[in-house]
């Protein structure tokens, strides 16, 4: 009897499980496989008017991406959009729900509302919406400069602010959606560990240090890895707000050139290493994290 | 009397960094709802206005009238609600399954399931493209809604959240004969009801914010929805700056009243999809 109905469970679970996990492998992993045998053939305009004309080129796309300065510097942007832009979010993220999550604070609701107001808005349409911001003669961002004396910057149009002003876009877009998390993570922590630390004399910084930071761990981890996989993968707000690639190729991303390349070029093989490069980039990095922190959560 | 006056100076200081944090928040979106009804030119002259001097409907007729975004958004609508029935009832499926019945292996796939969380989906876009091309799916409502229609999230978070659901109530209803798909029917269906909304929620935001993919499949007109039609008006009509803000309002107002409606479910769906089992 128990067993009858422990392969009835097993066999509901079967096709249960069928429909979800066969559209995975099929419309997910197996093309993340396939990339990279597309990346060892040389799938261009003409491959794709009849697939015959597709060659097996070994690892030769490898070899042009290193010898390839687009590649490298396009790797350099995304590295600094990562190591830049996903610290200053969590930065900015972890001050705001410190202070959400204060005991004297009033209005939470009303906070939090506002900072995640950004986090659910369409990507295209507030880089629209910045691209104009950051206007040089009638942009808000020039204006307010104005008010306070300063001299305008061309945000967008200057190879030295480009990117940097992409990293505070997405700063503004993603600190409420980290600052959540980190909320979650503060109501988690037991109110006693504090009672405990005052009796014995911490004061504020110390319990932060000692109380805060270290039960925060799997929400750090959590964050950082999160983030950095999404930041890597950077397209929208350059390709809507400097459609060329920006001052000096200055924005142009790993993703953006994988586009590029194989969309707008057709050179679906070469895009392929592009992609199947920044998926080895965006492995190391996780599993770097795991290490660096894992450890600690 | 000194430390209450020092603990009102920090309530203050703390009250006004939200404040300023909130502000910058809302500014840009403020600005593109308040851009979108002023006359043409006017947020370009200068010194440029931060609000319409006479308000005019003129860029959202524009829009729906010339450029076709009714289109876009019934586009937008249609595969977004698409994308969320059908991934909703196969994601809860699967994370039902992996959370409650005992079968073999269940772990290990649980594991595999759990480490390609981190594969980038954009590395897939090649191929996919390549493999739709060759179905015949390329500009076609399937293109978009295929890949979307079961997602490693949704079966992780809804895993998660069954998980909590009583084995002594599924197992009587097992003595009483009811069957597998039943149970999940009419007892598990209800009791995940909050994860539900919270799934339903994602998997509608982050369909109708999806660009890239949509970029890819979607070339014909008649079928792009509203970030690429978006994106597309931005390349023919960068320096309209009033029409550009009314088409931003027209694709972030549904998302924003959406998550305004549901932001409870929003919120603690998210915290719960990052706590560790």
């Amino acid at each position: 009897m128990r067993s009858e109905r422990r392969t009835g469970e097993a066999r509901a679970a079967f096709w249960m499980l069928l429909p979800a996990l066969s559209l995975i492998a099929v419309f997910f992993v197996l093309p993340i496989l396939a990339s990279f045998l597309l990346s060892l053939t040389d799938f261009d305009l003409y491959a794709l008017a009849s697939p015959r004309n597709a060659r097996f080129v070994g690892l030769a796309n490898y070899v042009r991406l290193a010898e390839d300065p687009t590649f490298w510097k396009a790797l350099r942007n995304t590295f600094l959009f990562v190591l830049a832009g996903g610290p200053a979010s969590v930065a900015v993220a972890l001050g705001a729900a410190l202070l959400v999550n204060a005991r004297v604070t009033r209005f939470k609701t009303l906070f939090r509302t506002a900072f995640f107001a950004p986090v659910v808005t369409t990507m295209v349409a507030v880089a629209t919406v910045w691209r104009f911001l950051y206007h040089p003669r009638v942009g808000l961002f020039n204006r307010a400069l104005d008010l306070v004396g300063l001299a305008p910057i061309d945000w967008l149009g200057d190879p030295r602010w480009a990117l940097l002003s992409i990293c505070l876009l997405a700063v503004w877009k993603n600190f409420g959606y980290q600052a959540i998390l980190f909320v979650a993570g503060l109501q988690a922590i037991p109110e006693s560990l504090y009672e405990a630390a005052r009796i014995e004399g911490a004061g504020p910084w110390q319990q932060f240090r000692h109380i805060t930071l270290p039960s925060l761990a799997p929400t750090f981890l959590f964050v950082a890895v999160t983030t950095s996989i999404g930041y890597f993968q950077l397209f929208s707000e350059p390709y809507v707000m400097t459609p060329d690639g920006g001052p000096l190729g200055s924005t142009l991303s790993v993703a953006f050139l994988m586009y590029r390349e194989g969309f707008r070029w057709w050179n679906l093989g070469y895009g392929a290493a592009i992609a199947f490069a920044l998926f080895a980039v965006i492995l190391i990095a996780t599993r770097l994290q795991l290490q660096l922190f894992g450890r600690r959560a | 009397m000194r430390r209450r006056l020092s603990r009102f100076a920090a309530a203050t200081a703390i009250h006004a960094t939200l404040l300023a944090l909130a502000v910058a928040s809302l500014v840009p979106l403020a600005w593109m709802v308040s851009a979108s009804f002023m006359p043409q030119g006017e947020a370009t002259a200068f010194p440029p206005a931060l609000v319409p001097s006479r308000p005019t409907l003129d860029n959202y007729v524009d829009l729906f009238a010339r450029l076709k975004f009714g289109r876009a958004l019934a586009n937008s609508i249609l595969f977004a609600a698409t994308v969320t029935a059908i991934s909703l009832l196969l994601n809860t499926l699967a994370g039902y399954a992996l959370a409650k019945l005992r079968f073999r292996r269940r772990e290990r796939i649980f594991d595999g399931l759990v480490a390609a969380l981190v594969l980038p989906s954009q590395v897939a876009m090649l191929p996919l493209f390549l493999m739709l091309r060759a179905l015949g799916f390329i500009n076609t409502a399937w293109g978009v809604v295929l890949p979307g229609m079961a997602s490693l999230f949704g079966i992780f978070l809804v895993r998660q959240y069954a998980l909590s659901l009583p084995d002594e109530l599924l197992d009587a209803a097992r003595v009483d004969g009811a069957s597998e798909f039943r149970i999940y029917r009419s007892i598990v269906l209800p009791l995940c009801r909050p994860i539900l909304v919270s799934l339903g929620i994602f998997t509608f935001l982050g369909s109708w914010n999806d660009f890239l993919w949509p970029l890819i499949v979607l070339s014909d007109e008649r079928r792009q929805t509203l970030p690429v039609a978006l994106a597309n008006l931005l390349g023919e009509h960068a320096l309209d700056i009033e029409l550009m803000m009314a088409g931003a309002v027209l694709t972030v107002l549904p998302v924003l009243v959406l998550f305004l409606a549901f932001q409870r479910y929003y919120i603690e769906g998210i915290t719960l999809g990052s706590v560790k089992e």
